[in-house]
């Protein structure tokens, strides 16, 4: 067995068995974290692929933004996880049908293509181009913006609209609320923030 | 590896764009440097940057190219399309800001939604293929989304925007699915390309996607059966924003519609035939009979505008440059229209309050006869009495269609514009021989403009149409 295999199974070993934790653990903010651990895992398994791009989109896009939002959307509604889960077990029958469907179809295709390989069409693997030895993050950077610069700059300017409108049809600014102002905070001198008082002896402030 | 690289596409061609783009994005800076009190000045630069764009644009001439590989085209067609689709913003952005202010909706943000919305129009008629298409289209319809919604604390406002919003979303998904049919079957997504795989012979599963790829342009340009919510967002949206509404993103959409058609599937012509047949018959017939109980006069226009659709895609039904021809001729003229009647519908207030209902213009013959006159002869126009403009407009479609032998189509159209002439009559007569309501207030010069411009443009166009009618001409013939 070698490392890529060992490693294979450390990171599939430890997804499979977050990703059952998601489903099992009693507290939702767990929930979110064995979450996590599976998207951290399910990169590792893209890297030793050789998909390094997508590896990293999956800890920027799903661990950075997504899940931080999860983890804000479970600690700040109060919901219930125990009561949402009454009747759960109603559910089991039908569950357990579909999932017996779904085992019943995976043996039954991995056994025929044990019998007779030919069955399954093989794509063509794609013909590498002269750059070979390129990563994935290099190809799309050549592409991005030379070939595909019109659809990505038109991309960015939708993103865009939906920030400005985003903000202009939910963003108040109300009267009365304190702002840190980080600018005044800093211009703060002694003179300013300190008042020297002479306090007569024995007799207070 | 430096030769490794895709080669940089030009830019030269897409140069009024990337200008209107760049232009936006300093207004959005200074806007949000300098806070609420710049509408003003944003709404004069973002009149500034319309106005740039139009004579880049017409500075192109008969220039025929494309660029970004064939995604963004550059042709006659778009250029007298693209040049009405900033008339009607730039317009619709002056006719605003009176409203707005009155409304306490004026926001930085609203002239610069409406660039960038017609930014997305100029690449949705500029667009060459189907990625292009759905990028350009959906700028376009995020920013006319946010601008329904504009009035925020006004209840019907926000109703449109989300009505327009949940519905916009479904017909983009339909359009997305017809887009991955129609790649899926021809295998390409440049327009070019569809119509060399379509070459005489289309299979049924291209026909499928063009079904669906219609019934996304369809909601677009609001013809039957995509038509519901016209009325509601029209009705509901602040006044300057459906006159925005009523006039360029239709006049994009239609463009492109005629595009798509033209280019794409001319190999398929008497399958899109029919749709286009069906859709413009529903339209004309819908807009006709729909419209004759309304009292809101937003709402009535917004069934007028389903009709008028209708019209012009009897000329896309021809499919011969001739047709083509008589449906940019009719946009043209739809535009300077339904530009001229929403100044009226802006100048119905009284005191500070806008009114919407159409007895509130009764007796506008005697309390105001110059506004009467004006609203008068657009409605006539509207209805297609000659020798005004709408007649010419609706005579230019009809023509191509029965020179391409759909005489069904024709007579349905003339019975449905004979149907309509109802409604639009039944204003003048409210107009001039009703009692008279309390007068409106005063209204500003640059309404009196609007409206006087489109009214001479109205009445005088039979005298000197050869402009309008060969630039058209012209415009039709490079697609083809």
């Amino acid at each position: 067995m070698n490392a890529a295999a060992a490693f294979f199974y450390l990171f599939s070993g430890v997804a499979i068995a977050s990703a059952f934790l998601v489903v099992a653990s009693r507290n939702p903010v767990h929930s979110v974290l064995f979450l996590i651990l599976t998207f951290v895992n399910a990169a590792g398994l893209f890297l030793l692929m050789g998909a390094e791009f997508l590896a990293m989109l999956l800890i920027v896009v799903y661990v950075g933004a997504v899940m931080v939002l999860f983890l804000f959307v479970v600690m700040m509604l109060d919901v219930d996880f125990a009561e949402l889960r009454q009747g759960f077990q109603s559910y089991l029958p039908l569950g357990a049908v579909l999932a017996g469907v779904l085992l019943v179809e995976l043996v039954g295709f991995v056994a025929f293509y044990l019998v007779e390989p030919g069955t399954v069409k093989q794509a063509a693997p794609a013909a590498p181009a002269a750059g070979a030895l390129l990563t994935n993050t290099e190809a799309l950077g050549r592409v991005l913006y030379t070939q595909y610069v019109y659809y990505f700059q038109a991309a960015g300017l939708v993103l865009l609209v939906a920030m400005i409108g985003a903000i202009v049809l939910t963003l108040r600014h109300k009267a009365g609320v304190k702002r840190q102002n980080i600018a005044d905070q800093v211009a703060r001198t002694k003179a300013t923030a300190m008042e020297v008082k002479k306090v007569p002896f024995r007799q207070g402030v | 590896m430096p030769g490794m690289s895709a080669a940089v596409p030009a830019f030269g061609p897409a140069l009024p764009e990337i200008i209107m783009a760049l232009g936006t994005l300093l207004l959005v800076l200074w806007g949000a440097i300098r806070g609420e009190r710049t509408t003003g000045q944003v709404t004069i630069g973002a009149l500034a940057v319309l106005v740039i764009a139009a004579v880049m644009i017409s500075g192109q001439g008969a220039l025929k190219t494309s660029t970004f590989n064939g995604s963004f085209l550059v042709d006659p067609f778009g250029r007298f399309m693209k040049l009405c689709t900033l008339a009607g913003s730039a317009i619709a952005l002056l006719m605003s800001s009176e409203y707005l202010e009155r409304s306490r909706a004026n926001r930085f943000e609203y002239p610069i939604l409406v660039l960038l919305s017609t930014l997305g129009m100029m690449m949705l008629i500029s667009a060459g293929d189907l990625i292009a298409l759905y990028l350009g289209l959906e700028l376009m319809s995020l920013s006319l989304y946010v601008v329904a919604a504009i009035n925020r604390d006004d209840v019907r406002s926000s109703e449109a925007g989300l009505k327009y919003f949940v519905l916009g979303a479904l017909s983009s998904g339909m359009l997305l699915y017809g887009a991955s049919i129609v790649y899926g079957m021809t295998g390409t997504v440049t327009f070019a390309g569809i119509a060399a795989a379509l070459k005489d012979h289309g299979s049924i599963g291209v026909i499928f996607g063009l079904v669906f790829v219609m019934a996304g342009l369809s909601f677009k340009i609001s013809a039957v059966p995509f038509h519901m919510w016209t009325p509601d967002v029209y009705e509901g949206s602040p006044t300057p924003v459906t006159a925005f509404f009523a006039s360029a993103p239709k006049m994009a959409a239609m463009a492109l519609t005629v595009r798509i058609i033209i280019t794409a599937f001319p190999g398929i012509l008497s399958q899109w035939q029919q749709i286009v047949v069906f859709v413009s018959i529903a339209s004309m017939v819908l807009g006709a009979f729909a419209a004759i109980g309304q009292r809101n006069i937003k709402r009535l226009l917004a069934y007028s505008s389903i009709g008028h659709m209708g019209f012009a895609l009897v000329g896309l039904a021809a499919g011969n440059p001739e047709g083509v021809q008589g449906v940019a001729t009719y946009m043209a003229i739809y535009l300077a229209m339904t530009l001229g009647t929403f100044a009226c519908v802006l100048a119905m207030r009284r005191g500070n309050t806008y009114v919407e209902t159409i007895d509130d213009l009764a007796g506008l013959g005697r309390t105001n006869p110059a506004m009467a006159f004006a609203l008068a002869m657009l409605m006539f126009s509207l209805a297609g009495v000659p020798p005004l403009a709408g007649f010419f407009a609706k005579w230019y479609v009809f023509v191509a269609a029965v020179n391409a032998h759909l005489y069904v189509l024709a007579v349905i159209g003339m019975l449905a514009s004979a149907v309509g002439a109802y409604y639009y009559l039944r204003i003048v007569k409210i107009m001039y021989f009703d009692e008279p309501a309390e007068a409106f207030a005063p209204m500003s010069p640059l309404l009196k403009t609007v409206i006087g411009v489109s009214g001479i443009f109205n009445v005088a166009f039979w005298l000197w149409p050869a402009p309008l009618v060969g630039a058209a001409a012209f415009a039709a013939k490079s697609l083809f």
